[in-house]
């Protein structure tokens, strides 16, 4: 008998995030992600325009359902969420390390600051709509009422720099109030992204909710954006060429643009209600009062 | 039908000139180049009066003089230019009736609109937000929210006015400065308005008003001195101004088409609906972007509501605009018209069955008569595009399930009807049409405090209310 030695590790494939479901890039494309310091950490999917559109489909399926669901419940799912990522603290950490060359210490605090992001938004499903909506005085015998309701499907280009922490606070405003997304990770550090689906998909999240494609996000997002059923996209990760392309493809259909930040984010800052406000609408019932 | 001798509004009370040229900084400036444009009356097809057409350069002059006014108007205290807009609505007021018998001739509504509905909202719009401009701290948007700059506004033609009013009331209670474009059919009001503004003593370059058409528009919002743009019209324009704007830092705020869903359940009050559906699609000549332009009923009454709904159509008066009897007034222009005759030909060649009460058409001016059409498919293209007149699509539907899906099914999403006596239903169907209005057992209600704007290819951003703010803020 041999000698014995040290165990082989078992590595994880990272596949894409689509319907609930972990499939290959239907174009069988991948490409190699390194950590900050040039080391190979793994083979990612490199998503294409068909994934995309199966993103799509599978958000706009998971709509009804999820924009559906009370409020209440939404916020219980994504308290859900936060309680798996604080489970999987330390994978996270050292995923976040990898990426962002981070020390360890500094890692975990931004686990712990993507956690309490999930949390903050959680309480925000129930109030949202009490800070936003109104009861119009109107010069009438009228009933009128204004709430906000979900845009409906958002693509989401994620920022490239704050893999787990810049990903969970950009995916957070938007699916609170109901909308459903398609997500284009950080081309440069994927893995978190695909770890954290992990997370969504044992978190009671119904699939297609939030649904993450890893690739290149200029080759992507274009698609996205001129996508006839996609509502919304937040361009937060787009550089300043991508953004004017994906602005441009998205007026075909007056999808409602998050244009990138002027100035650079500081994801640990208080995020304020901006992000929840860019896919909502305003609706307003009026019924006439009488007897 | 009862006969009604004529009543007809004098229209001595009005005082229009020859001809007009731009108001900028304050002053009547004239255009730098020699584009001028008839405007006329649509009804008699008479010249009314010449309005300028702005060029680049005129432009470019209006939107420096906003800016100039800029810091002076945004640092003044909210209280102080709650004031001039207090001032702006009692002098509109004042002069209502001037107004409404303008706003008649160069439109072609029934004075009895312009009257009643157009200038009593156009009013109390400018009220309303005169009091909220020393109010900002409490709307929402933070401690101390700061106005954009200088405001691009673009209007359409079929409430000239009240258009106007939902677009510099709010603009100048933020603190913003503005440059508004009138519609080049219906520029008379706006340049009336500019004459308020100097009773009201309003400070120079606060409010600028250059005529012109598409390309005076294009020239204003894509000017880099503008800081927000505002645009009411037609989808197609909107997605231009949208691709337009990428890559600027310009906010816009978007208001489109519609093709809204009429639904009327078997147990709605079926007078009350038939008056609904007729003040959904004939008021204002079926101009407005939230008509009912499609009737969804339920299959079980729609022969009885269709019934009723022509005896109704039957009693309509079309005619003179300025005679205070007349229901239908005139299309707004030759073009509108071409292209209401192009879709409602277009319905007939589709199979849809044309039906129109007997209505005698005056000789002159741009008409078109109250028209329905039964027997429509969803895929007609008068089940989907905008026909902006007077032309009601009669579908139908059996479960409540079916006119959700039905009345979703459109790109458009500004606004919706719901008629029915079970106040569950009406709230399950609200809940689900994707539309930024629901009107239920009402339709075609409008008010200054009430948030009004679309969903999907309707638009984004809203107008009137607390939330018609934001449009005009750095939020």
């Amino acid at each position: 008998m041999s000698e014995r030695t040290e165990r082989l590790s078992v590595r994880k494939t990272y596949k894409l995030f689509i319907g609930g479901a972990f499939p290959r890039s239907e174009s069988g494309r991948s490409y190699v992600v390194t950590s900050s310091k040039g080391d190979f950490l793994a083979n990612a999917a490199r998503a294409s325009r068909k994934d995309a559109r199966d993103a799509v489909s599978a958000a706009r399926k998971a709509f009804s359902g999820w924009s559906g669901a009370t409020a209440y419940n939404r916020g219980q799912i994504l308290y859900r969420i936060a309680e798996m990522l604080e489970g999987r603290r330390t994978q996270f950490a050292s995923e976040v390390a990898d990426a962002d060359g981070v020390s360890a210490k500094k890692a975990g605090e931004l686990v712990d600051a993507a956690v309490d992001r999930l949390v903050w938004y959680a309480g925000w499903s129930d109030k949202i709509g009490a800070v936003l909506g109104s009861a119009n005085p109107v010069a009438g015998p009228y009933f009128n009422l204004s709430s906000p309701e979900p845009t409906g499907v958002v693509a989401v280009v994620a920022p490239p720099a704050g893999p787990l922490l810049g990903l969970v606070s950009v995916i957070a405003p938007v699916i609170v109030t109901g909308n459903t997304c398609v997500v284009v990770a950080s081309e440069r550090a994927p893995l978190p992204a695909i770890t954290l689906a992990e997370v969504l998909a044992t978190s009671d999240l119904p699939g297609g909710v939030v649904n993450i494609l890893t690739g290149s996000a200029a080759e992507i997002a274009p698609w996205l954006a001129g996508h006839m059923d996609v509502n919304g996209i937040d361009l937060t990760g787009a550089d300043p060429e991508l953004a004017v392309t994906c602005e441009e493809l998205a007026a075909e259909n007056l999808k409602r643009v998050l244009r990138p930040p002027a100035d650079r984010v500081d994801w640990l800052a208080d995020p304020g209600i901006g992000r929840m406000t860019a896919f909502l609408e305003t609706k307003t019932v009026w019924h006439p009062i009488g007897i | 039908m009862f006969e009604y001798a004529p009543a007809p509004e004098s229209r001595d009370i009005v005082d229009i000139r020859p001809s007009y040229g731009l108001f900028i900084n304050g002053e009547w400036v004239e255009p730098q180049g020699e584009g001028r444009h008839k405007t006329v009356n649509p009804a008699t097809e008479e010249v009314l009066a010449e309005v300028a057409w702005a060029g680049e350069a005129d432009v470019d002059r209006a939107v420096q003089a906003a800016a100039k006014a800029f810091p002076v108007w945004s640092a003044m205290p909210g209280a102080e230019r709650a004031k001039y807009l207090f001032r702006i609505a009692r002098i509109i007021q004042e002069r209502a009736r001037e107004l409404a018998v303008l706003e008649t001739l160069d439109n072609g509504k029934p004075i009895r609109e312009s009257r009643d509905v157009d200038l009593p909202l156009v009013a109390a719009h400018f009220f309303y937000y005169a009091g909220w401009a020393d109010k900002l701290a409490y709307a929402g948007f933070g401690p101390d929210p700061r106005p954009l700059g200088v405001a691009g506004q673009v209007i359409p033609w079929n409430f000239p006015l009240l258009m106007l009013a939902w677009k510099i009331a709010p603009a100048l209670a933020c603190g913003n400065t503005v440059v508004l474009k009138p519609a080049e059919t219906t520029p008379l009001t706006a340049l009336a308005f500019a004459d308020i503004c100097r009773q009201a003593d309003l400070p120079a370059g606060v409010v600028n008003i250059v005529t012109g058409a598409g390309e005076t528009g294009a020239a204003l919002v894509n000017h880099p001195g503008v800081d927000k743009v505002a645009f009411t019209g037609s989808t197609e324009v909107g997605r231009l101004i949208a691709g337009s704007l990428a890559g600027t830092r310009k906010k816009l705020t978007l208001e489109l088409g519609g093709k809204a869903a009429n639904i009327v359940f078997e147990d709605a009050p079926l007078d009350q609906a038939v008056e609904g559906i007729v003040n959904g699609i004939f008021f204002n000549q079926g101009h407005v972007c939230c008509a009912g332009s499609r009737l969804l009923v339920q299959e079980s009454i729609a022969a009885d509501l269709l019934e009723a709904l022509k005896r109704r159509l039957g009693t309509l008066r079309l005619g003179d605009p300025l005679d205070k009897n007349t229901d239908i007034g005139a299309i707004n222009s030759a073009e509108q018209l071409a292209r209401i005759r192009e879709l409602s030909e277009a319905g007939e060649a589709e199979g849809a069955e044309r039906w129109s009460p007997a209505c005698p058409i005056p000789e002159r001016g741009y008409w078109f008569p109250p028209t329905v059409f039964t027997g429509v498919a969803q895929s007609h293209r008068i089940a989907r595009e905008e026909i902006f007149g007077p032309v009601l699509s009669v579908l139908t539907f059996r479960t409540p399930a079916e006119a959700v899906e039905k009345a979703n099914n459109t790109p458009y999403g500004l606004s919706a009807g719901v008629w029915t006596e079970k106040g569950s239903r009406m709230l399950w169907m609200a809940s689900r049409l994707r539309a930024g209005v629901v009107w239920s057992n009402t339709f075609n209600r409008f008010d200054p405090a009430s948030p009004f704007g679309g969903y999907k290819e309707s638009g984004y951003g809203r107008e009137g209310g607390r939330h018609g703010l934001e449009a005009y803020l750095a939020v």
